[in-house]
C-alpha cells in the first residue's frame, strides 16, 4: 500500500516536474515588438503591463510602434508580403474581429491562454460577454461621449443626449467625428425612435435617410473630426461648445489640463480596445507573445492601468481593485464610463450591425457630407 | 555649356564609334575586309568592344533603374492589376461559380438544389482554411450584408446534416470509412471521370490536409462533404461503369436514401439565402477579372443589365475628382500669382537681401509638414490669431467671426503655403538667367516699364511657370495631410478617400481603381500641356 502510494506520488511528481521543466524551457523569442495608439495611452500600458513584465523577465526586449490606427491595413500588407514584424498588437474590437475573418489574427483559447480571476472565476466568466471574438482579448472599455464648455452653457448644463441638436439652448458649433458609426445612432434616438429599435430603423433605406436629415438639421454647426486629439484642442480653444471624443481625452483635458470642461454621459457608447496576436509569427514569437499576454490581462494588470488613465478593466475582477490616479491621487472610480452613475443610458457598439452596413452607410455618409 | 563638351570630346582618343566609322569608310574604299590584330574582322572586333561599353554604361545606371523597377514601376503595376482583379470569388467558392454558370441572374427564382450542394462543399472547405469571411468582406463591398451572411453560416456549416449521408453510406458498407479506399478510389482515371464532383472535392480536401494541417489524407476519416459529393455524383451523372463491387452496389441503393435537404439548412443558418440580390451579386462577381471597381470609382455599379448610375444618395467620387482637379489649379494659380513676385525679387535684389530672403523661403521648406499645417489651424480658426485681431480692430464682429478653416478656403491657404517654394525655386533660377541688360534695351528703344516687362522679360520666364506649375499641380492633386486636417466637409480630396479605403475600409481594389484613375488624368493633362506649351519648354534652370 505504501509502496503504491509513494510510487504513484513520484509518478505525480515526475510527471510535474517534466511539465514545469517543459514550460520553462519551451523556447521563447527575446525580442518583441508592441503596437499601440501611442500617446497617453501607450504610456498606461508601459507603466500598467510592460514595465512590471520586463522586471519578471529581464532579458526580453520590447519595441514600440504607434501605428494601431493603420493596424488592420498594415497587417494585411505584412501577411501579403510574407513578412509580419509585429508581436502583439492593439486594437479596437471591430478591428479585432476584422482581422480575425481575414485571418490575420490568431484564434484564442481563453482557458488556456488567459490566466483565471483573481476571485478564482474562470477567464471566460470573467471576461464575459466582451470576448466579442475569437481572436480578440479585451483589455479596457472605453467609450464615446461628449464633453461641453462649462462657461457657455449658461445655468443649464446639457444633461441629454439631444443637446446637440439643440443649438437654441446650446448655440455654437459641434464637433462630431467623421464616420457614420455612433452619429447616426444619436440621430435616430434625438428623432424620437426608440432606443432598441435603432438598429432595425438603421438597417432600412428609410431608417438611414432619417438619420441622415436629423443630422441635416445641425449640419453647418458642425465640425467633423477624425483624429480623438481633435475635439480636446476645440474645447480647450473655445472653437466648439460640445464635442463628442474618447472619455479618457476628455478626463485629461478636465482632470489634467484644468479646463472649464463638463463630461455629458448621456447615450455613451462603450467599445473596447484589446490585444490580438497576428498570425504567421514563428513558435518562438508567439509563445513570447501568448506569455505577455497572459500577464498583461490578468486581473491585477488590468486594474493597474486604470491607475494612469479612465478606462475601466475589460475583466469583472478587477473593477474593485480600480484604486486612484497615479500623480493626481484622485479616485478614479467615478470617471469610468462603466461606474453606475455614469452608465445610466448606454450603447454598445453593435459591431455585426456595422460590420454589414459600413460600407453602405458610410458610402452614403460621405455622399452626404461632400454635398 | 555644349560647347565645352564637344571640345572634350574632341579632345579625346577615337572611340570605338569613331572606330567602326572609319572601318566602314575603308571597306567600302577597298573590298577586302580589314583584319583588327588577333585576325578577326575589325568591323566585328570594333562592334563588340561597342557592346562592351554600351554594356557598361547599362550596369553603371543598373542600380537607378532596378531600384526605380522595384519601387516604382512595380507597385504602379501591381495597383493596376488590383483594380480589375476578382479571383477571390472563384477561388474561393469554385464548385459554386460552376454551378453558378446554369442560372441565370434575371431569374426571379434562386438557384436550384446542385447549387446549394456546391456552396455546401465550397463553404466547408473555405470555412476550414478560414476564408470565407474574407470573400464576405469583398463581397459585402457589392451587396450590404454578405459579410455577416458567410461569417453566421461558415460558423454553422460544419452542423449541417449531411452525416446522414456519411451513415447511410457506412451502413451500407463500413469499408467506406477507411480513408485507404478513398485514396485507391481516386487513383483510377475512370473513376475520376464518372465521379467528377466526388474527385474534385476529395483533391481539395487531400490539399487542404496536407498543406494546412500537415496531415495524411490516407489517415483522416473522410469527411461528410465526400459523402455529399459522392451522393450528388451516384444521383445524378452516369454511372454505367460500375458493374461491381462497392461502388456498383452504393449506386443500387443511392436512389433509396434519404436526402439531405441542404437548401433547408442553408436557410435555417440565415434566411438571406432566399434573397435573390446575395446570388445575383455572387453571379455578376464570379469572373476572375471585374470592371467593377472602375465602375464604382466613377459612382456606377454593375447592375443586371450592364453597367449603371449609382443611387444619387451614393454618387460621391465624381464629384471629388472634379473638385480635386479645381482646387489643385486654384492652388497652381495662387502659387503662381504669389511666387512670381517674389522669384522675381530674389533674381534681381543685391546678393546679401536675396540669400536672406532665399532663407525665408526655405526655412518653411524645411519645417515639418503636420508643424505647418497646425500653424494654420491656430491662425485661421474662428478663436484664432487672425479672427482676434480683426475683432480687435473692429472689422469683424465678436458674434460672426470668419469661418476660414474647415472649407476650401482654409485648404487652399494652406495648400498654397505648404507648395509655394516648389513655385519660387524653378522660377527664380529661371529668371537668374534672365539677362538684365534686355529690360534695359527694351526701355531704351521706347518701351514703358509694363510693355518692357511683358514683351520680353515674361515671355523667357515662362519656362520657370511651366517648371513650376507642373511641380506644384502634380504635388497639390495627390495631397492628402493637408486637406484631412484643415480641410472640413467641403475641400478634401480624392486623396482622402483612397486613403479611407486603404487603411478603414479595406476596399483595395476601389482605391486602386481611383488611384489608377488619378494617374490616368495627370497623364492626361500631362500630354495636353506639352501639345499647347511644349515640354521643351520646361526648364528647372540654367
Amino acid at each position: 500500500m505504501k509502496l503504491t502510494t509513494a510510487l504513484l506520488a513520484s509518478g505525480a511528481l515526475a510527471v510535474s516536474t517534466a511539465a514545469a521543466f517543459a514550460e520553462a524551457h519551451m523556447k521563447m523569442a527575446n525580442e518583441m515588438t508592441i503596437v499601440s495608439w501611442g500617446g497617453a495611452y501607450q504610456k498606461s500600458q508601459l507603466k500598467a503591463y510592460v514595465e512590471p513584465y520586463l522586471e519578471a523577465n529581464p532579458d526580453v526586449k520590447v519595441i514600440w510602434d504607434e501605428s494601431s490606427a493603420e493596424a488592420v491595413a498594415k497587417l494585411r500588407a505584412m501577411n501579403e508580403a510574407g513578412n509580419v514584424t509585429w508581436d502583439v498588437v492593439d486594437v479596437v474590437a471591430s478591428d479585432g474581429i476584422r482581422l480575425c475573418d481575414e485571418g490575420l489574427a490568431a484564434e484564442i483559447d481563453p482557458e488556456v491562454d488567459l490566466a483565471k480571476g483573481d476571485d478564482g472565476s474562470s477567464a471566460e466568466d470573467d471576461f464575459g460577454d466582451l470576448l466579442v471574438s475569437e481572436c480578440f482579448i479585451p483589455q479596457i472599455v472605453y467609450s464615446t461621449t461628449f464633453g461641453y464648455r462649462t462657461d457657455k452653457v449658461g445655468d443649464t448644463p446639457p444633461a441629454d443626449i439631444c443637446a446637440i441638436f439643440d443649438t437654441e439652448t446650446y448655440p455654437g458649433k459641434r464637433a462630431l467625428e467623421k464616420r457614420p458609426i455612433n452619429n447616426m445612432e444619436w440621430a435616430l434616438l434625438c428623432d424620437g425612435v426608440a432606443k432598441d429599435e435603432v438598429y432595425d430603423v438603421l438597417a432600412t433605406e428609410e431608417g438611414q435617410e432619417k438619420a441622415l436629415a436629423k443630422l441635416g438639421t445641425i449640419k453647418d454647426d458642425v465640425i467633423w473630426w477624425s483624429a480623438g486629439a481633435d475635439t480636446p484642442q476645440l474645447l480647450a480653444d473655445g472653437e466648439i461648445v460640445m464635442g463628442s471624443t474618447y472619455n479618457g481625452r476628455l478626463f485629461s483635458v478636465i482632470e489634467e489640463q484644468k479646463q472649464p470642461v463638463g463630461m455629458l454621459w448621456d447615450a455613451q457608447v462603450f467599445d473596447l480596445d484589446g490585444w490580438i496576436v497576428p498570425t504567421g509569427l514563428t513558435d518562438e514569437r508567439k509563445a513570447r507573445a501568448m506569455h505577455f499576454i497572459k500577464f498583461a490581462t490578468d486581473t491585477q494588470r488590468l486594474a493597474d492601468q486604470a491607475k494612469y488613465i479612465s478606462y475601466g478593466p475589460a475583466r469583472a475582477s478587477s473593477a474593485p481593485l480600480v484604486g486612484q490616479h497615479a500623480d493626481l491621487g484622485i479616485d478614479m472610480a467615478p470617471h469610468m464610463p462603466t461606474d453606475p452613475a455614469n452608465a445610466k443610458n448606454t450603447f454598445l457598439y453593435n459591431y455585426e450591425f456595422w460590420a454589414d452596413y459600413r460600407d453602405d452607410i458610410d458610402a452614403k455618409f460621405q455622399a452626404w457630407l461632400a454635398q | 555649356m555644349s560647347d565645352a563638351t564637344d571640345a572634350t570630346t574632341a579632345s579625346q582618343a577615337p572611340t570605338p564609334d569613331d572606330g567602326l566609322r572609319i572601318a566602314d569608310a575603308e571597306a567600302r574604299a577597298d573590298a577586302g575586309p580589314v583584319l583588327a590584330a588577333d585576325g578577326t574582322p575589325l568591323k566585328r572586333s570594333l562592334s563588340r568592344a561597342l557592346r562592351m561599353q554600351k554594356m557598361r554604361a547599362l550596369m553603371l545606371i543598373a542600380p537607378l533603374l532596378i531600384f526605380v523597377l522595384v519601387t516604382f514601376i512595380a507597385p504602379i503595376a501591381d495597383m493596376l492589376f488590383r483594380s480589375v482583379e476578382n479571383q477571390i470569388v472563384s477561388e474561393t467558392l469554385p464548385e459554386t461559380v460552376m454551378a453558378l454558370e446554369d442560372w441565370d441572374e434575371h431569374d426571379a427564382e434562386i438557384p436550384g438544389p446542385d447549387t446549394f450542394t456546391a456552396l455546401y462543399i465550397d463553404l466547408y472547405l473555405a470555412s476550414e482554411r478560414k476564408l470565407h469571411t474574407r470573400l464576405g468582406t469583398r463581397l459585402n463591398y457589392e451587396q450590404t450584408g454578405i459579410s455577416s451572411l458567410f461569417r453566421k453560416t461558415g460558423r454553422r456549416v460544419k452542423r449541417f446534416a449531411t452525416d446522414d449521408y456519411t451513415k447511410q453510406f457506412v451502413a451500407l458498407d463500413p469499408e467506406w470509412e477507411n480513408p485507404a479506399v478513398w485514396v485507391a478510389m481516386f487513383e483510377q482515371d475512370d473513376l475520376r471521370k464518372a465521379l467528377p464532383l466526388t474527385a474534385r472535392t476529395w483533391d481539395r480536401w487531400s490539399d487542404f490536409l496536407i498543406e494546412e494541417e500537415g496531415d495524411d489524407p490516407a489517415k483522416e476519416k473522410p469527411e461528410d462533404i465526400l459523402f455529399t459529393a459522392l451522393y450528388h455524383d451516384l444521383t445524378t451523372g452516369d454511372q454505367s461503369a460500375f458493374t461491381e463491387g462497392r461502388l456498383a452496389r452504393a449506386d443500387a441503393a443511392v436512389e433509396a436514401f434519404e436526402r439531405v435537404d441542404l437548401k433547408a439548412e442553408f436557410l435555417d443558418a440565415d434566411k438571406d439565402w432566399a434573397s435573390l440580390p446575395v446570388w445575383q451579386t455572387l453571379k455578376i462577381y464570379s469572373p476572375e477579372y471585374t470592371d467593377g471597381y472602375f465602375l464604382n470609382a466613377v459612382d456606377m455599379q454593375k447592375g443586371l443589365d450592364g453597367p449603371e448610375m449609382r443611387p444619387e444618395s451614393q454618387q460621391i467620387y465624381f464629384t471629388l475628382l472634379k473638385r480635386t482637379l479645381f482646387m489643385s489649379l486654384m492652388i497652381t494659380g495662387s502659387c503662381i500669382l504669389l511666387g512670381y513676385p517674389v522669384a522675381w525679387l530674389l533674381a534681381n535684389l543685391p546678393a546679401r537681401t536675396a540669400n536672406l530672403l532665399m532663407i525665408l523661403v526655405l526655412l518653411p521648406f524645411w519645417t515639418s509638414l503636420l508643424v505647418r499645417t497646425s500653424a494654420w489651424k491656430v491662425m485661421l480658426q474662428q478663436q484664432g490669431v487672425i479672427n482676434d485681431v480683426l475683432v480687435w480692430l473692429g472689422v469683424v464682429d465678436n458674434a460672426d467671426r470668419l469661418i476660414m478653416i474647415n472649407n476650401q478656403f482654409g485648404t487652399i491657404v494652406a495648400m498654397t503655403h505648404i507648395l509655394l517654394p516648389f513655385m519660387i525655386l524653378p522660377l527664380y533660377s529661371v529668371m537668374q538667367t534672365i539677362p538684365p541688360t534686355y529690360l534695359r534695351a527694351a526701355k531704351s528703344l521706347g518701351a514703358t516699364n509694363w510693355t518692357a516687362f511683358w514683351r520680353v522679360y515674361f515671355p523667357q520666364s515662362v519656362p520657370g511657370i511651366g517648371a513650376g506649375s507642373i511641380l506644384v499641380f502634380i504635388l497639390a492633386i495627390g495631397y492628402y495631410i493637408t486637406p484631412e486636417i484643415v480641410g472640413g466637409t467641403t475641400g478634401t480630396f480624392i486623396s482622402n478617400r483612397i486613403a479611407y479605403h486603404i487603411s478603414s475600409s479595406l476596399n483595395w481594389g476601389l482605391a486602386a481603381a481611383l488611384g489608377s484613375i488619378l494617374l490616368a488624368a495627370v497623364l492626361l493633362l500631362y500630354w495636353a500641356y506639352d501639345r499647347i506649351v511644349g515640354i521643351d519648354n520646361v526648364k528647372l534652370g540654367g
